[in-house]
């Protein structure tokens, strides 16, 4: 009975450590969606079309980094709730849950900095 | 109020059924009291546990109408509906021997497995070890102490559903109080065994184990105390 229930110490730091990024990740995330959400309400004030988004964010290396902190803090804070997700719910394995929540943090990334790139560059 | 109680209870074990059963209602009348009355008067195979009767034992917990509580201090008047009906079921999350009930050993297991017991180095030679009353670390033990492992907050607890390996709230709740023991020798170890998944990292914060302690524990927050010391070992490599 008790095997089922001895911690793993190695998995058990590493996993300590995915909690310690997710709350981390979390708080900048509060403040970046906040930011978002301001800059959003103010922007949108005079209409809003591609040209007068793009006439704003390409050439504004400030917002590239800002957006580029927002997609970084999104990589590493989706998969550990993602995996936790496959796992309680979907009933996959940890290695397979752990897996399928880097693939899903690598696309985030790449997407979200190609994104980044597309409006500033 | 209605003379009669139409009471449902759980027969059987995993698979089983419920059983209907009429009861006569009486004033201050307990759920603890109302499956005593099915056991001596209707169905004496009705299998159940209880001790003290007072809540002080923790072993009569149940599902009743749905929740996790304890009986012998839950009054039929807080639990039944308008029309005198109650379902009784075992407690949530553990196995069933027979009817209500359940087999507690893996609970109790968990306890041990968080670390749950004290380990210190003073002998009958020494002197007292002086804790004073006031300090941080005493007031957070005082307040997860009064744990009586009835296993309303496991039953209640929905990560202890999805993960079986699970240590719970209230395994946890209770290394807790020992992590805040001063007297206690045995802190990396207890770290280490509730670090991680299987352990406080797992849990949601949801809260039900707090919402439905009978004892009004707060093991959530005990939790969320052994997360933030875990984490902060493990940040400096002391795990």
């Amino acid at each position: 009975m008790n095997s089922a229930v001895k911690p793993d110490i190695t998995s058990a730091i590493a996993q300590a450590r995915r909690w310690y990024w997710q709350r981390i990740s979390a708080m900048v995330l509060a403040l970046c969606v906040l930011v978002h959400l301001g800059v959003m309400v103010f922007a949108v004030r005079g209409g809003l079309s591609a040209a007068e988004i793009l006439g704003r964010t390409q050439g504004n290396w400030a917002f590239g980094a800002f957006y580029a902190v927002f997609v970084l803090a999104c990589a590493a804070h989706v998969p550990v709730g993602l995996a936790n997700i496959a796992r309680e719910w979907w009933g996959m394995g940890e290695g397979a849950a752990l897996w399928l929540s880097r693939a899903v943090a690598l696309w985030l990334l790449l997407a979200g900095l190609r994104a980044v790139w597309g409006v500033v560059a | 109020m209605s003379d009669k109680l139409h009471v449902k209870i759980w027969r059987g074990k995993a698979q089983g059924a419920f059983v209907e059963y009429e009861v006569p209602r009486q004033d201050s009348q307990t759920v603890l009291d109302v499956v005593t009355h099915v056991q001596r008067h209707l169905e004496p195979s009705l299998s159940y546990r209880f001790a003290c009767r007072v809540g002080m034992c923790g072993s009569c917990a149940m599902t009743v109408n749905g929740q996790a509580r304890w009986t012998c201090r839950t009054h039929v008047a807080k639990v039944v509906d308008g029309r005198g009906r109650l379902e009784i079921a075992p407690l949530s999350h553990l196995p069933v021997i027979k009817d209500l009930a359940t087999d507690m050993s893996g609970f109790f297991d968990k306890w041990s497995s968080a670390k749950g017991q004290f380990k210190g180095t003073a002998t009958r030679h020494d002197e007292f070890a002086r804790v004073q009353p006031d300090s941080p670390e005493r007031q957070a033990a005082n307040a997860g102490i009064e744990c009586i492992g009835c296993a309303v907050c496991h039953a209640s607890c929905d990560v202890a559903a999805w993960r079986p390996d699970y240590l719970g709230p209230a395994a946890l709740n209770r290394a807790w109080t020992l992590v805040n023991d001063v007297r206690d020798v045995m802190q990396t170890e207890r770290l280490r065994a509730v670090a991680g998944d299987a352990g406080c990292h797992s849990c949601h914060t949801q809260g039900s184990c707090s919402e439905r302690c009978p004892k009004g524990l707060m093991p959530t927050l005990a939790i969320a105390g052994l997360k933030r010391k875990v984490a902060r070992a493990a940040v400096k490599g002391e795990l």
